[in-house]
This record gives structure tokens, sequence and C-alpha cells, in this order.
């Protein structure tokens, strides 16, 4: 694939995944964690990107879907700017994950798989994400945020809204492209996670 | 593997080691239920519903993934077995419709009958069932969520089976949902094998759906009216005004010589009988010029008259007779007879799709070296040269994949083009365009022109061969590939040829002589006492198909009767050259022949008429009459119609009726001197009636059995509707003289074409436009 010329990612991403074709005995095993890595790059798993793993891969789009649809990690529409997970499994919901969760919805005016006019946010009620001893918490794209009480929230929006130049109060709306992530933060993989001392999900 | 003995309820079984618990119970009598388990697919273990006890085991075992050894204990029925399927027929029912009053497979839905067999009757499921809506994914299948039961077997079947991947399963758990490979349309093959295997009515045909209940169809095997793979088809009809109507083609009863499988063309393609565009009274051509309705006295006693005055003023040469790729052979062999004893004519010939006249001259005094359609589902190995056997020979292509993937058969394809098979083989050689003619000398080691020597080693080192070679072949190029493959190597004695052709009866034409140098069995018009029953039939070879227009164009042909065919389409021939002669034809649409037609007699379908047919690989299937449509007639009730309208004594012709063809057994002067009833003594002989009706197509059947070599046919399998063989090796090498193989003009018919019957089944119309828009779409992407 090397020699391919158009391509829907960055030349970073599209070497890694020619290498990372190669280092399974079936091509196919790269499947799921190329989508990710295309998710975490282009946003959301497009119909132009499972084109282009297909191809990559040599199976077909339909064989592709059959994957990613069985996954929930996966989405195929674009999610908000920052997208925030909450976790409601056993220890976080114990310890007040329903109350995060709902201050969250409040605030943010949207609900599960919400997005906000602005693109800036998305919310999701998640399963485990592996953060137990610090319950409740949370993920906001691969950065955690754990031992929260509702009256964290706020704060926690407050600072994602700043990082993006958006005034307090959201009066200013600088026209989010949902999806789109500008500055490349979002880009490849599992270094802010690893920074966030979290174990794998 | 060796047998193993295990006992099942008692009963002490033995199998083949390895032998999956459920089918060695099956074949024992011992019915475990199962939706997900289907023979020679890969196993899924997902319905749960084949569950048994097994003796020392804690938990109940499944069936379809359980492998039979030495001394294993099975129980397959008791209440605790029944309480476990029973939850899981509650559980399937969770979010299952019951719209069993309206639906498609109600009465004959697995579900159905499992739920009545243990009874899941009450639901502890109190939640709102989700509902949505069908959904179209192609003119042939529909698709009805909420009754999929996801057992998975339309994937498999789709995957595994026809090598199309066009299905797939997305989302997970309660969400799992079945998807087209499109979206929300299929871009497939439209073989309607999702539907066939569909447990529950989930996957419905477009051509069947929401139009009858099951038990009201009368469901009547016959064989499939298009491509000379000859499958056996189900077809369900109808009483309706006019006749009965098919309403559905299956292969329900799976007994045929295809098994499992049926095409886009045979399992919808049977509209063109109930097309508006189909002949229903004969039509005859006025003193305008224009042709009109008739009766069928008029018409007969017209055109038989007219045939008598040519015959006699003119000579029966200056008669010719074109016969039909898909009329039975009981038909074609009554038209030969009746153009060389009635006509005296040995103009007689067909559009020949392949050159079988020159597979016979290469076989002659060989038997035994023609392999049947199920032999290549078991070979161990098969080269396949030229040919496109998915598009144009679907079961031969199921057959093949089928083979590879169950038996581990190797199979080496050599063509021009690269074709879809190549994914099943096992090696594949890329021809140069002129290729085919070098393949012998290739094979045999002389021919330096093809450099891939791997691929000839691995063939050559096959111990037994099946040769399967397309249309591309003819004349001497067949006797050259034959005799390589008689002559191959120490083990000669292990190769076996099959050679493609286009329709459903191409083989049976070229088999019952309608070739104008060839009597029925490829036996030389120009053989002494060759059929010398029938004295005074015309000697020399007549003209063959280009030559009788040729001369109609210079006024030299009298008379042309046509009989299911329409050369002036598929030949390209002027309208113009066949002014000055009488034309008659029989046929079931007003062709562009017919429409130039003095005399149209409206034609039965296969599915209207009994008789015999035989597929491109020798295999004589019984076609019987399913549908009825007013107003046609067989074309062998036709032609003995003729035939008496001319005067001639039917017997002689059919040889039918208690006291024989001439009321003589034989006890009189003796079977040899010449005068004897020779047909009554072989019915005697071979305990069989004679045939009461002059229409019983059967009477000649008798006598093909009797006169033609090689259709010495096994009557039981036969007449209980299985293929049998026919045998051409039987031809003396001597009498054969080199085929006209240029006259050879295959047809190419895809999935969804099949000559004049798909021009007229909007069925296959629509599908082919259906795929055109998906290939268009995704060449778009």
């Amino acid at each position: 694939m090397s020699d391919e010329t158009m391509t829907l990612f960055s030349p970073r991403l599209a070497a890694r995944f020619d290498a990372l074709i190669l280092k399974y005995p079936l091509r196919r095993s790269a499947l799921v964690p190329m989508l990710l890595y295309a998710q975490d790059e282009v946003g959301y798993l497009s119909d132009a990107v499972i084109s282009e793993v297909a191809e990559r891969i040599g199976i077909t789009e339909l064989e592709v879907r059959n994957v990613a649809t069985y996954y929930s990690m996966l989405r195929f529409k674009p999610a908000g700017k920052y997208n925030v997970q909450v976790c409601t499994n056993i220890s976080c919901m114990l310890r007040g994950a329903y109350e995060v969760y709902e201050r969250f919805q409040e605030e943010l005016g949207i609900a599960h798989k919400g997005i906000t006019a602005d693109g800036l946010f998305s919310l999701e009620e998640v399963e485990c994400i592996g953060a137990c001893c610090w319950a409740p918490a949370i993920q906001v794209n691969y950065e955690f945020h754990d031992e929260l009480t509702p009256e964290h929230v706020p704060g926690i929006l407050a600072g994602y809204r700043s990082k993006a130049g958006v005034p307090s109060d959201g009066s200013l709306s600088l026209g989010w492209k949902a999806g789109v992530p500008s500055d490349g933060s979002l880009s490849l993989g599992w270094k802010a996670q690893a920074e966030g001392n979290a174990p794998h999900a | 593997m060796a047998d193993v003995t295990f006992i099942v309820d008692g009963k002490k079984l033995t199998a083949p080691a390895g032998t999956l618990l459920i089918d060695a119970c099956r074949k024992a009598g011992i019915e475990i239920p199962a939706f997900c388990y289907y023979p020679g697919l890969s196993l899924q273990a997902a319905c749960r519903m084949c569950v048994v006890r097994q003796e020392k085991v804690p938990k109940l075992q499944t069936a379809c993934t359980t492998t039979v050894a030495e001394g294993q204990v099975f129980i397959t029925e008791s209440p605790e077995i029944a309480q476990a399927r029973k939850s899981t027929i509650e559980l399937l029912l969770g979010n299952h419709p019951l719209d069993c009053p309206v639906c498609d497979a109600g009465g004959e839905c697995e579900l159905q009958d499992m739920t009545f067999k243990y009874g899941a009757g009450e639901s502890l499921y109190a939640e709102a069932k989700e509902h949505r809506e069908e959904q179209q994914w192609s003119p042939a299948v529909y698709f009805d969520r909420p009754r999929c039961i996801l057992c998975y077997r339309c994937i498999r079947m789709c995957g595994e089976g026809m090598d199309v991947w066009a299905l797939g399963v997305q989302n997970r758990g309660v969400s799992s949902v079945i998807a087209p490979n499109g979206g929300d349309q299929l871009d497939c093959e439209q073989c309607g094998m999702c539907i066939d295997v569909c447990p529950v009515g989930a996957l419905t045909s477009g051509s069947y759906r929401y139009k009858t209940r099951p038990w009201e169809m009368n469901h009547v095997s016959t064989v499939c009216t298009f491509c000379a793979d000859g499958c056996k088809v189900t077809l369900g009809v109808r009483q309706v005004n006019d006749g009965s109507e098919i309403v559905r083609a299956d292969n329900r009863d799976k007994s045929g010589i295809n098994g499992d499988f049926l095409c886009a063309k045979g399992r919808f393609g049977f509209d063109f009988v109930e097309s508006p565009e189909r002949l229903t009274k004969p039509l005859v051509r006025n003193s305008q010029g224009k042709l009109e309705p008739a009766t069928w006295e008029h018409a007969l006693r017209f055109a038989a008259s007219k045939l008598k005055e040519i015959r006699d003023s003119k000579g029966g040469a200056s008669i010719g007779v074109i016969g039909s790729n898909r009329t039975t052979n009981e038909e074609n062999y009554l038209l030969q007879k009746f153009a060389r004893t009635v006509l005296q004519t040995n103009s007689i010939d067909h559009v020949r799709s392949t050159d079988y006249a020159a597979l016979a001259r290469a076989l002659a005094g060989h038997n035994c070296k023609t392999a049947s359609l199920r032999d290549i589902a078991t070979a161990p190995a098969i080269l396949l040269i030229g040919g496109n056997p998915t598009e144009e020979h679907p079961l031969l292509a199921w057959n093949l994949r089928t083979n590879v993937r169950l038996n581990r058969a190797r199979l080496y394809i050599a063509n021009t083009k690269p074709i879809k098979l190549e994914r099943q083989a096992k090696a594949a050689l890329r021809l140069p365009a002129d290729g085919y003619q070098a393949i012998p000398a290739y094979l045999g080691g002389s021919d330096d022109t093809i450099k891939d020597t791997a691929f000839r080693e691995a063939v050559l080192a096959e111990e037994s061969l099946v040769v399967v070679f397309g249309q591309e072949y003819r004349g001497q190029a067949v006797e050259s590939l034959v005799a390589w493959g008689l002559k191959r190597g120490p083990n000669s004695g292990s190769v076996r040829f099959a050679f493609l052709g286009d329709h459903a009866n191409s083989r049976g034409a070229a088999d019952m002589g309608l070739l104008p140098d060839l009597l029925p069995g490829y036996v030389p018009v120009t053989a002494p006492g060759a059929f010398q029953e029938y004295p005074g039939l015309p000697a020399t070879p007549g003209k063959t198909l280009p030559e009788m227009f040729e001369a109609a164009g210079k006024g030299e042909l009298g008379a042309l009767l046509v009989v299911g065919a329409n050369p002036v389409a598929s030949l390209g021939v002027d309208p113009a050259a066949l002014k000055n002669t009488f034309v008659i034809v029989q046929d079931l649409f007003l062709t562009e022949t017919a429409a130039l037609a003095d005399v149209v007699f409206p034609a039965a379908s296969l599915y209207e008429k009994s008789g015999t047919v035989t597929n491109t690989y020798g295999d004589v299937q019984l076609a019987k009459k399913a549908a009825d449509r007013a107003g046609v007639k067989p074309d062998f009730e036709i032609l003995v119609r003729l035939a008496g309208a001319m005067g001639v004594d039917v017997k002689t012709l059919v040889p039918f009726g208690k006291d024989g063809v001439t009321a003589d057994l034989g006890q009189s002067r003796g079977a040899q001197a010449g005068e004897a009833d020779r047909h009554a003594v072989w019915l005697a002989a071979n305990n069989l009636e004679p045939r009461l009706s002059p229409f019983d197509p059967l009477a000649v059947l008798d006598e093909i059995e009797r006169l033609v070599p090689g259709y010495t046919l096994d009557r039981i399998n036969l007449f209980g509707g299985n293929d049998v063989r026919t045998e051409p090796g039987f031809v003396p090498i001597t009498a054969l003289k080199e085929a006209a193989s240029a006259l050879v003009a295959p047809a190419h018919d895809g999935l969804f074409t099949s000559g004049t019957l798909g021009r007229y089944s909007p069925a296959l119309k629509e599908l082919e436009q259906h795929q055109a828009r998906e290939l268009a779409e995704s060449a778009a992407d």
C-alpha cells in the first residue's frame, strides 16, 4: 500500500498502517487497531475511512463494517471535539457516577451520544474505563478525570472551553467542525492515555 | 476413517469416527432439531437447539459440533432436553413477530415446527417486541428483520457456498442484524440461496412473497429449462382460470443432481411462461400478408397440405427443418424422424452451441470416459479449460467450489481471462488469446509457447483427472485434447471428460440427430443399414443451417419447419431470404423467426410438458408437466398432429397402441424376418407395456432406448426423478466423418440471460438491471 497516492490519512498514519498490516500472519488481524487509529485521526469512521481500510487490508467493506459495528468504542458519526465518556459501571455507580452523568447532561444540554450545537462536546455513557480505584471517573478523549462529584463538572467543561479558546459563557462560537481536530492533539494514539497513568481499557 | 460404535437413545449406531453426531443420528433416522446447522457449511453452534445429553459429560452438548467416538452414549430426547430446547425457542420468540398467518414461510417454517413440537406457548418475556420495517435488498430478496433468528445460514451460504460474501452480521447481541454488502442493497449473483436456507421467513423471495400458502400449491419436480447443467427444480403450481400457474421454483427436496443448489434463472426465471406475449392461438398468414389467429384444425390442415405439396412437387430435399435446444429428447427424435421419413429430407439442423459431434467422434470406441455432473462434485482433481462456469454453468461452479471446500479437490484452471473460480484453484494458467489450441501439445510436453511448466507438472502428477472444457474447443481441437487425455501416462484409465454447452437440451438435440449428416446417436446418414427399420431414408447428408438459408435466398428452399429456435435473430439471417419459402414455426413467442412465418403454432414450454432432457454432461433427467396453459400444445403433439394431417400413419412415427405397429409380434415370420414388429418384441423382452396414446412421449423414449446407441437408461432411477447416465463412447470409429465445427455458435448466456426465454422473463430482466445498477454504483465509488 505504500504506493497509495490518494489517502485520507496523514503520511505518518499511512506509514504506520503499512507496517501494521505486515505485522500479523493474517492481514485482517490489523483491522481493529487500524480502525482505532483511523478514528483517532479522522474523528469517526466515515464511509471513506471504511473504504480505505478495506482496500488496504484487502477485504470487503462489508467485512469491515461487520467488525466495526461490533465495538461500541468505534463510531460512525462525528463526536464533539471533546468526547466526554462517563463510566457508570459498578464501582463508579456506587460512588455517584449517575449524579455526575446527570450533571453533565444538564450542563451540556445533551443526552447519551448527543453532541452540542457548537460541536465542542459530545457525551457518552460507557462501560468500565479501568479507573475503578478512583471512581467515579470520566474520560475526555484520552484524558482521565477521577474521584469526581457533580460539583467538578462545570470546572472540567470550563477548562476544555478555554483550551479551545471559547469564552466560558459559550457566546462566541468559533464554528468547530465536529470531528476534525485542528491542533493534532488527538492524533496517534495512546500517548495521552499513557501519560494519564491509566491501564488500557 | 474407521467406524466406531456408539449408543444413541439405547440404539447401537455405527459411523466413521469423527462424523458429527447430528449427521450420524439423521442417517439413522433420529431427528435432532437445529436451526444453525446446515450440512456442508461451517459449524456455527449458535442456536443451541441440537443439545443432547452425553454420558459422563456434565452439561448438555451440541450435537452439531460433537464428533462421534467409540463407546459414547447419548440421549437425544428427555424431559431435560425438551426443556432446554423449549427455553431456546422461548428466547428466539422473544422478538419474533409471530406473524405466521401472513408469513411466506408459514407452514414450512422450521421455527414454527419446533415451537409446535416443544410447545413454547407461553413466554416469560414481557418486553415489547422491537419492530423494524421490512427491507427490499434486490428485486429477488426481501429481508424482514424481526423474523430473523440469527442462525447465520444465509451468511455462510453466500460466503462459503457461493463465494460471493454479500451478507454479513452487524452490531452485536440483541441488536445484531444481517446486513447486505451494498448498504441497503444486495450486490451479488442473486441466486436466492439465502432465501432457500433461511429456516424462517426472514428472507423472502420477491417473486413469491405474499402470493400463496405452501399447502395450496402442488409441487412438481422437473428439470430447469435454462442452461445446460439441467438442475432439478420443484415448481409450486396453483390452479388458475386458464390452466395452472407456476408460483414458485425451488429445490424443495434437495434430491436432484443439484442437491441444494439453484441459481437465479432456475429460481426466478420461470415467469416467462406467464408472459402476456405468450402465443396461445395458432397464427396463419392471411391474403393480406398478416398473421391472424386461426383454429388448430385450420392451421394444421393448411401447414400439412403445403408441406405435402412442396414435398411431392419439389422433393424432400427442398424442405429444411430446424430443431431446438430446449425441446425434449423425444421431441427432437420425433422431429428428425418426421423430417427423414415423412418429409424425406436430411436437411435438419439446430443452432449448435457446442460441437458435441466432435466429442462423440473423439471418444469413439472408448467407454466410460465422460464425466457426469456428479463426478465433478467428487473427483479428486479437475482441469477446467476455457469457459466461465460461474456465469454460464452455475451448478458446475457450485460443484467445483463444494468439491474444493469439502473434499479438498484440486482444481486447475487454464483460461485466457481471469475467472472467479480461480479463487478456488490450486493453480491457474493464463493463456494467450489464442492459447486453447496449444493446450494438448503443452500438456503433452511438445509445446514451448506456454512457459508455465509447474502447472503442467501439477496436472500430470494427478492420478485421476476430470477434464472440463468449454465451447472454445471445436472439431479437431476437441479430438487432440481428448487424444491427449486418453493417452495420458500410466493411469490413462482414470481420465474423464465434460464438454460445456449452452441450453437445457443442446446435448439432447445433437444426441437425437438434429444434424444433417448424423442420425440419432451420431450414426452417419451414409452408414449402410443404419436405422434399417425405416427403409428409404435419404442417404446423403442434407443442408446445414446456413446452407438452408442460402438455399432460401436463391429460392431453392420450398419449406422450412422451425421448432423452438430463432435462427433469424441468433444467426443474423436476412429476413428477405425467406420470402419465397413456406415457413412453419413452433414457438412460445412471436420471435423474429416466427414473425416471418406463414403458420405459427403456439408451443408449450418445458414446464408444461413431459419428456426427458440430457444435460451437457450426458445426464438424462425426466421433465414432468407442472403448469398448464390453455391454447398451447407440446411440440410433440404438434408434430404428431401435423404428420396425421399429412396423411401419415402415426403408428409409424410414434410406436403406440396395444396391437403394436404392425400387429405382429414376430410369431408368424420370426423376429429376424424383417417384417416383425421389432418394437413390440423389444417391449415384451423388456417387460414394458405398450403406450396407449400417440401423444405419449414415452412411446418415443422406448424407441430411443431401443435404437439410439448410448441411451440405455436406468429407468427406475429416471422415473424416480434421478439423473441417469448416457454413454457416447459407442460410435464405431470408422463411421465418423469430420464434424462441421464452423457452425458452432455459443450463446454465452450469463446469470440473468437465457436466449428467447430470458427475453420474456420480467424477473430476470429486473435482476439484470439491478446488477447493472449495482455495478455502475460500485464503479462510481
